[in-house]
């Protein structure tokens, strides 16, 4: 029953991985960070993430507020938190995420406004997508390691 | 050769097959210095390093790698690599000073200046990467940083500091790892993961000797000595624009 359970949440890991990697949404970068996992940095890719999430979310509020400026929109700037964002969503494997930036940051050195007011929104949809999908991720592994500890001692 | 206090005798201790030293750096670890102000991209270099057998120190400015180093406010007059870095690596973009800055701050020491530095960016430019090869850096990667990336950067240091032929020897490697990133523009490419087991002790010598074992390439020359192999022709040739 136990063994059951496991199985079953292995198989909703994979699924969920492949999901995000057939939209593009991460790419091989995040498998490479869980490969960096083991018993010494068992939860590294959580830790890597969740300073992710917390680095973007001030990026991401920084981004709005710098284009809700009409008078004077700092294109610089935001250019500047462009590449930030693009620096860490790729070095963790979020490549749509990072992919929207691109686009955002040629908008803005275009100083398009409205171009880069889609990509905002964009942006702001793809992160949020992206984490509720990590937190999925994250919840599901919670999960086998509580049904891996409970296992063992009955195996004997 | 370093003397770290009284601990010279350290070396000939064994547990289980590997010198055990945590205080010196008179094992085979090499210690290196990671420099990104991305605190995800230190996270990960961080990890990347360690999982490779690297004693790291991560900071997130150049001017805190110039602290660190004792090369900020000229004082480190003694001549010695005290910390033992056996590698700088870090990020091109950052506030303040950047990474080819810093690159050049470390290459006009006469102290620091045989540290191979390695410079991470994430825009593949051939002109950027063409004026830190120039300014003397080992090698260029293009991020995200790789397990396979960190292993190369840790072979050849290794060699070089056997052989001495550091300057051939990243030449290739850079040109390698050119190619390949021009190629990676084009298609994706497969997922370079490498084992993550740590490789084989560094010190090759199970006696003690002197001084050839330690892996600081620094520690082989004399303090302050001009380098041989500070050739200003070291770059290799490349069609690019400037």
């Amino acid at each position: 029953m136990l063994g059951l359970a496991a199985d079953r949440l292995r198989a909703d890991t994979n699924r969920l991985l492949a999901f995000l990697f057939h939209q593009g949404i991460l790419d091989e970068q995040f498998l490479q960070l869980q490969q960096l996992e083991d018993e010494s940095s068992p939860n590294f890719v959580s830790e890597v993430v969740n300073i992710y999430f917390h680095e973007s979310e001030k990026l991401l509020r920084n981004l709005r507020s710098l284009l809700m400026d009409r008078e004077l929109s700092d294109y610089n700037k935001m250019g500047i938190h462009l590449n930030q964002f693009m620096g860490s969503s790729s070095s963790i494997g979020a490549k749509r995420i990072r992919n929207v930036c691109v686009a955002f940051r040629a908008a803005s050195e275009q100083n398009n406004r409205a171009g880069c007011l889609r990509a905002l929104e964009l942006l702001e949809h793809e992160y949020c997508f992206l984490k509720n999908k990590l937190h999925e991720l994250f919840q599901i592994q919670q999960q086998r390691v509580l049904a891996a500890g409970v296992r063992y001692p009955m195996q004997n | 050769m370093a003397s770290n206090g009284g601990v010279t005798w350290r070396r000939t201790e064994k547990i289980d097959g590997f010198n055990f030293s945590p205080n010196d750096n008179t094992t085979g670890e090499v210690h290196v210095l990671a420099v990104d102000d991305s605190l995800v991209d230190r996270k990960v270099i961080e990890r990347l390093l360690r999982i490779s057998s690297c004693k790291v120190t991560a900071v997130d400015s150049g001017i805190r790698a110039l602290q660190f180093l004792g090369l900020d406010e000229e004082k480190n007059s003694h001549g010695f690599n005290d910390l033992k870095i056996d590698l700088i690596i870090t990020d091109y973009c950052m506030p303040g000073m950047t990474g080819y800055e810093l690159l050049k701050k470390v290459k006009e020491s006469s102290v620091f200046r045989e540290i191979p530095v390695v410079i991470m960016s994430s825009e593949n430019v051939l002109a950027r990467i063409d004026r830190c090869l120039e300014e003397g850096a080992e090698d260029f990667i293009v991020k995200p940083v790789k397990l396979s990336d960190v292993k190369r950067i840790k072979d050849y240091m290794t060699r070089e500091f056997r052989f001495g032929e550091e300057k051939e020897r990243s030449r290739k490697g850079i040109n390698k790892r050119k190619l390949r990133d021009s190629f990676d523009d084009l298609s994706p490419s497969p997922p370079s993961i490498s084992s993550s087991s740590p490789s084989p002790p560094q010190s090759q010598s199970p006696t003690p000797s002197p001084s050839p074992s330690p892996p600081s390439v620094l520690s082989a020359s004399a303090p302050g000595s001009p380098s041989p192999l500070d050739s200003p022709t070291r770059r290799p040739k490349m069609t690019s624009s400037e």
